[in-house]
């Protein structure tokens, strides 16, 4: 087996979700090699020779792949994968919207948002939002995939030593113009990589309430999320937003302050190692999956905890 | 400006899905079908750049057993003009074979834009659009959170991991959309009467000339792992010393 992992960055540092998809590739067993694609990412690519188990990566520095646009890079990477058995991706933003174009160039399917590694040829995937869980067997010669890094531990970034091989290849689209980004800067972590997550729903009440939320999470060094019901009522910007249409994490503690636990919001986070839900109605359907529930009015409960912490 | 949008007919969202004893599948027997929530947005932004005077005719366009025009018949009463059914007896096509019919479909329609729903709430692929986009060498945005047409581009901004990024777009090109792009309007009864008059054209996978190959088999669905609830603590302390002591995670 020969497999190829498509490394998410952004230019600068590689992102973590790359080492749950080189443990898939791992999963598969055979040489892995990482394609790091971008412009002005050789940092990018020295951390992805560090990672262990990593035979070789290549690096394809070019302007034309600044922004990621899937345009480009479906066609390099298609253009890659002829040398490879298996192409993985990071079920990202980023990869989701690369990787089905990259299968279409090569007369190919993918499977999408894999969670298990059953043998090199059979997956399994969750459909449904999470409520099924599909074993899927793919005859393709290329084997496509996203790999939805909650499920895969992170590869050891560091005692690799794989070689670098520059890739010269160029495609640039004339008829996609990026025109801007914004993204949200912040000094917590990484929603999707964090070890700890505190999120808040409709009971949190509003966009200054969430201050409680910010406060607990800042004392655990936790990453903050919300339902999409606080999203949808404008609390807290839509990036935040955990659950089946959102962001699917599984940190080692999950705290829910007044989420309700509709199943759009288990969907993304109910693989959590613990799972703490504080919420005044008892009720809840939160506390049937929480391993420790705390019936009360979050408004006091919180403070409490992020003062005795 | 033309407009194709392409719908899927799935569970409706709010049941609660079962999977069959045999784990051949979920069991879809007698269970609510509507219109997928992401297409529905699709629909709702196409007639929206109508209504700003963007678009001058919508056409839907599904996949699926004769069952799929109900779905069909709810896109033309929230506004779209035509119909078109590509009638397949499998309902579990490979996200491939759906984007090249689609391609078929497109090519036959010469639309400036195409929108689809970022994913369907039954597989989850998330992959139709860019597939489509690919077959035909089209620009693409997916998870579109707002759609502005400024003479021969779109303008899409799209959500990203940690924010928003917006593209330019040539048309013809392909957009799928995300949730935050539009609330569907309330369909009223005299539009779903009306919906019964448009025009609704029937092909085949045959007559657009794609074979249905399967390169994805499906061994077998199981329901998730369950999870066990835990206990409940009457206080604060008590959580803190859960956390420290029980689970060790603080």
């Amino acid at each position: 087996m020969n497999i190829l992992v498509i490394a998410e960055h952004d230019n600068q540092t590689l992102k973590s979700a790359t080492l749950n998809a080189v443990s898939a590739a791992q999963a598969i067993g055979g040489s892995i090699a990482i394609a790091v694609i971008g412009s002005g990412c050789q940092a990018v690519a020295t951390d992805a020779q560090a990672i262990a188990g990593v035979d070789k990566v290549l690096l394809a520095d070019n302007a034309a792949y600044a922004q990621h646009l899937a345009e480009n890079e479906a066609k390099l990477v298609a253009s890659l994968a002829k040398n490879y058995t298996h192409v993985l991706a990071p079920a990202t933003a980023t990869g989701k919207d690369l990787m089905p174009r990259v299968a279409a160039l090569l007369d190919a399917n993918l499977v999408g948002d894999v969670i298990a590694v059953v043998s090199p040829d059979t997956f399994k995937r969750p459909i449904y939002a999470g409520n099924a869980i599909a074993t899927v067997q793919d005859s393709d010669a290329i084997k496509l995939l996203t790999i939805r890094g909650t499920a895969f531990p992170a590869a050891a970034n560091t005692g690799g030593s794989a070689s670098l091989e520059s890739v010269s290849e160029v495609f640039e689209a004339t008829k996609t113009r990026f025109v801007g980004e914004e993204v949200v800067k912040s000094d917590r972590p990484e929603l999707t990589a964090a070890r700890i997550v505190v999120s808040g729903g409709r009971g949190v009440g509003s966009s200054e309430n969430f201050k409680v939320i910010y406060a607990l999470a800042d004392k655990l060094n936790a990453a903050v999320g919300a339902s999409r019901a606080a999203v949808d009522a404008g609390f807290v910007p839509n990036d935040m937003q955990v659950g089946q249409t959102g962001k699917v994490v599984a940190p080692e503690l999950y705290i829910a302050v007044g989420i309700s636990g509709a199943i759009q919001h288990l969907a993304g986070m109910k693989d959590s190692k613990v799972i703490v839900a504080i919420n005044k109605d008892p009720e809840a359907p939160i506390f049937q999956v929480a391993d420790y529930g705390l019936v009360a009015d979050l408004f006091s409960a919180v403070p409490e905890l992020t003062a005795k912490l | 400006m033309k407009i194709v949008v392409a719908i899927k007919r799935v569970i409706d969202y709010s049941v609660k899905v079962r999977v069959k004893s045999d784990q051949s599948n979920v069991d879809l027997a007698n269970v609510k079908m509507a219109l997928n929530p992401f297409c529905e947005i699709a629909v709702e932004e196409a007639v929206r750049l109508k209504e700003a005077g963007k678009a001058t005719e919508i056409v839907v366009v599904t996949i699926g057993p004769k069952a799929a025009q109900d779905q069909i018949r709810a896109a033309m009463a929230m506004g779209a003009d035509r119909g078109i059914w590509v009638e397949t007896v499998d309902t579990e096509l490979d996200a491939l074979t759906v984007a090249k019919l689609l391609a078929k479909v497109v090519q036959n329609e010469q639309p400036q834009l195409v929108l689809l729903g970022k994913q369907a709430i039954d597989s989850d692929n998330n992959q139709t659009g860019q597939m489509l986009a690919a077959l035909l060498d089209y620009p693409q945005a997916t998870f579109a959170s707002k759609v502005v047409i400024e003479g021969n581009e779109a303008v899409v901004t799209r959500e990203i991991d940690g924010g928003l990024q917006t593209l330019g777009l040539t048309l013809p090109a392909i957009v799928t959309t995300d949730l935050r792009l539009n609330e569907p309007r309330y369909v009223k009864l005299p539009d779903i009467m009306k919906a019964k008059k448009k025009t609704l054209d029937a092909t085949t996978p045959e007559a657009l000339g794609v074979s249905l190959q399967k390169s994805i088999k499906l061994l077998k669905v199981e329901a998730p792992a369950e999870r066990q609830g835990g206990i409940k603590v009457e206080s604060v302390d008590a959580l803190i010393d859960c956390l420290k002591n029980k689970a060790r995670v603080i």
